[in-house]
């Protein structure tokens, strides 16, 4: 069925039809639609789940861990502050290995104070060991949702799921999205089973202890856990396209990249703008193309190295910025780089910050800029900065 | 690409009307796209708002807000200033909630319809002078969108209202 929903609406259809069990909720803008529908939904019956208003966001993950221990499937959403202040409980989750799904808003971090979008919150919890999804539109946001929780309790992964969307541009933006039925989604996702839950009749040890001879044994397995979504998201979204007809493409999305001399390496809802810039240019004769990463966690190193290997320059555009150094996407692409013995000429794009607007005319100077050359750490707007040059 | 910028005060129900035509638009049609979205920020009843319908028939890849716009429908006449004519695209119309002329822009009582419907407020009454001026959706798709984005009890009547706008300018 289609209807006209935001990306926050969307991606509430998304977890109605993924059954969560437990649900805990505390508001924050952008993020505050998606828990006001599903509060609906559980009102209205067409969603049975225990809804739990909790006092923090701190709270709103605590209480998804101890539902995920009870073997539940649990979700919870958050943005901005809120995933920071409950940032303590992300290392708890994923270490404890419970495959719970947050949403995330993308948004700002004070100060100063902002409510709009950048990607600043979610990419600082990079290193909490959980999976990190970015959609680009508002039908990406109810697949990611329904997709999360297949990929997060498979066995080989065992770890929690984080979805960002980009605030407001996606969570607050109006779209036709299709809406699977009841009947595809439940034959598609199963209920969650695990053994990794409280059992009076078989009990075990949970969310121990361990000690400097094991801990480290326990952290390569968290490792392991994300490095196997790979695969793992790569067999979900074959099984997904197989029931309902839409294609993902992995950890990256490239556009246009086949014989692209340039190319901008970018996250979440920018990407289009950098497509249909990236059309204009083709007809202009300049080969740009575009590559979205999908997945920031577990990090795709062999996609970013296969499709920038034979570029002449490559730039990353990115809402993030890691102060005194340079935007984390940047790092972690050249890392890829790096890994695979390439060596091509890139540039960091910091923008959007505060929710500050990337026009069609910025991401056509980001194409001129590095087919020129330009400085390694460009603010948009503001200018470059020599960093590590 | 068409654009429609709205313009109201918080409370009009100028993003409803976005968002009325951006369904419209694409009901029934797998061709047709659009977003429609709110001038961001937090809401307070009262303030100036604007918001946004982008209609394509290729999917709209440009989330920013509308630089240049086919048509601007502004809910309250106190909003209205020569300059908005900057934000046009050639040959692109202003349409106007007011009892008096006003130069540079289409003025229409639109709050006198809305009051022979018994509506608070003038926003499908807009939505129906746009789509009768404009034909960028039918009558039908547009009460369409009313029947599925609006609550029952007040249907008949946005309906109704809305036709009323049609005819008004179509005449």
């Amino acid at each position: 069925m289609k209807k006209f929903l935001s990306g926050n609406e969307a991606f509430a259809e998304g977890i109605r039809l993924a059954r969560p069990q437990v649900i805990s909720a505390y508001p924050i803008t952008p993020q505050t639609i998606v828990v006001e529908r599903l509060s609906e939904m559980v009102e209205d019956g067409s969603l049975t789940a225990e809804y739990v208003h909790v006092e923090s966001e701190h709270s709103a993950l605590s209480c998804a861990i101890g539902a995920s221990a009870a073997g539940a499937r649990a979700f919870t959403a958050t943005s901005s502050q809120g995933l920071l202040y409950m940032a303590e409980c992300l290392y708890y989750a994923a270490g404890g290995r419970f495959p719970i799904v947050m949403m995330n808003a993308d948004r700002s971090t004070a100060l100063p104070w902002n409510i709009y979008g950048d990607q600043r919150d979610s990419l600082s919890q990079l290193d909490s060991g959980w999976i990190q999804a970015y959609a680009e539109n508002a039908q990406e946001a109810l697949d990611l949702a329904l997709m999360s929780y297949r990929i997060a309790e498979d066995k080989r992964v065992s770890t929690p799921y984080m979805a960002n969307l980009d605030g407001f541009v996606l969570t607050h933006t109006y779209e036709t999205v299709d809406i699977p039925t009841r009947e595809q989604a439940d034959s598609f996702l199963q209920p969650y089973e695990t053994d990794n839950r409280i059992d009076f009749d078989n009990p075990r040890n949970m969310a121990f202890s361990a000690g400097p001879d094991t801990n480290y044994i326990f952290k390569y397995k968290e490792h392991e856990g994300v490095l196997a979504a790979r695969e793992v998201i790569s067999e979900t979204e074959a099984a997904f396209t197989e029931i309902f007809g839409r294609q993902y493409t992995g950890l990256t999305e490239n556009y246009l990249t086949e014989d692209a001399d340039y190319i901008i390496v970018t996250l979440g809802s920018i990407a289009g703008l950098c497509r249909e810039t990236a059309d204009k240019l083709r007809g202009q004769g300049i080969k740009a193309g575009v590559v979205r990463i999908r997945y920031m966690r577990p990090f795709p190193n062999v996609e970013i190295a296969d499709v920038l290997r034979n570029v002449k320059a490559y730039a990353v555009l990115e809402k993030d910025v890691s102060f005194g150094n340079e935007g984390t996407v940047f790092t972690n692409v050249n890392s890829a780089l790096k890994k695979a013995g390439i060596d091509v000429r890139g540039y960091n794009f910091i923008g959007g910050l505060g929710g500050r607007n990337i026009s069609a005319a910025d991401i056509e100077n980001i194409y001129t800029s590095i087919t020129d050359g330009t400085d390694a750490v460009n603010f948009i707007g503001i200018g470059g900065e020599d960093n590590g040059k | 690409m068409t654009e429609i910028i709205w313009l109201g005060r918080g409370g009009q129900g100028a993003f409803t009307a976005a968002k009325l035509l951006g369904a419209a638009y694409t009901i029934g049609a797998d061709d047709k796209y659009a977003l429609a979205f709110p001038s961001f920020g937090p809401e307070r009843r009262g303030a100036p708002v604007r918001a946004f319908t982008k209609l394509d028939t290729k999917p709209v890849a440009d989330r920013s807000q509308t630089e240049k716009a086919d048509f601007i429908v502004v809910l309250d006449d106190t909003l209205y200033t020569p300059d908005l004519r900057d934000l046009l695209r050639e040959g692109g119309s202003i349409i106007v909630n007011s009892k008096k002329p006003t130069d540079g822009a289409l003025t229409f009582d639109a709050e006198g319809i809305a009051e022979d419907y018994r509506l608070p407020t003038v926003n499908t009454v807009m939505f129906g002078l746009l789509v009768g001026m404009s034909g960028v959706v039918t009558s039908a798709e547009a009460e369409e969108a009313i029947k599925g984005y609006m609550p029952a009890k007040i249907q008949e009547r946005n309906i109704a209202a809305l036709r009323r706008a049609v005819q008004e300018v179509s005449e």
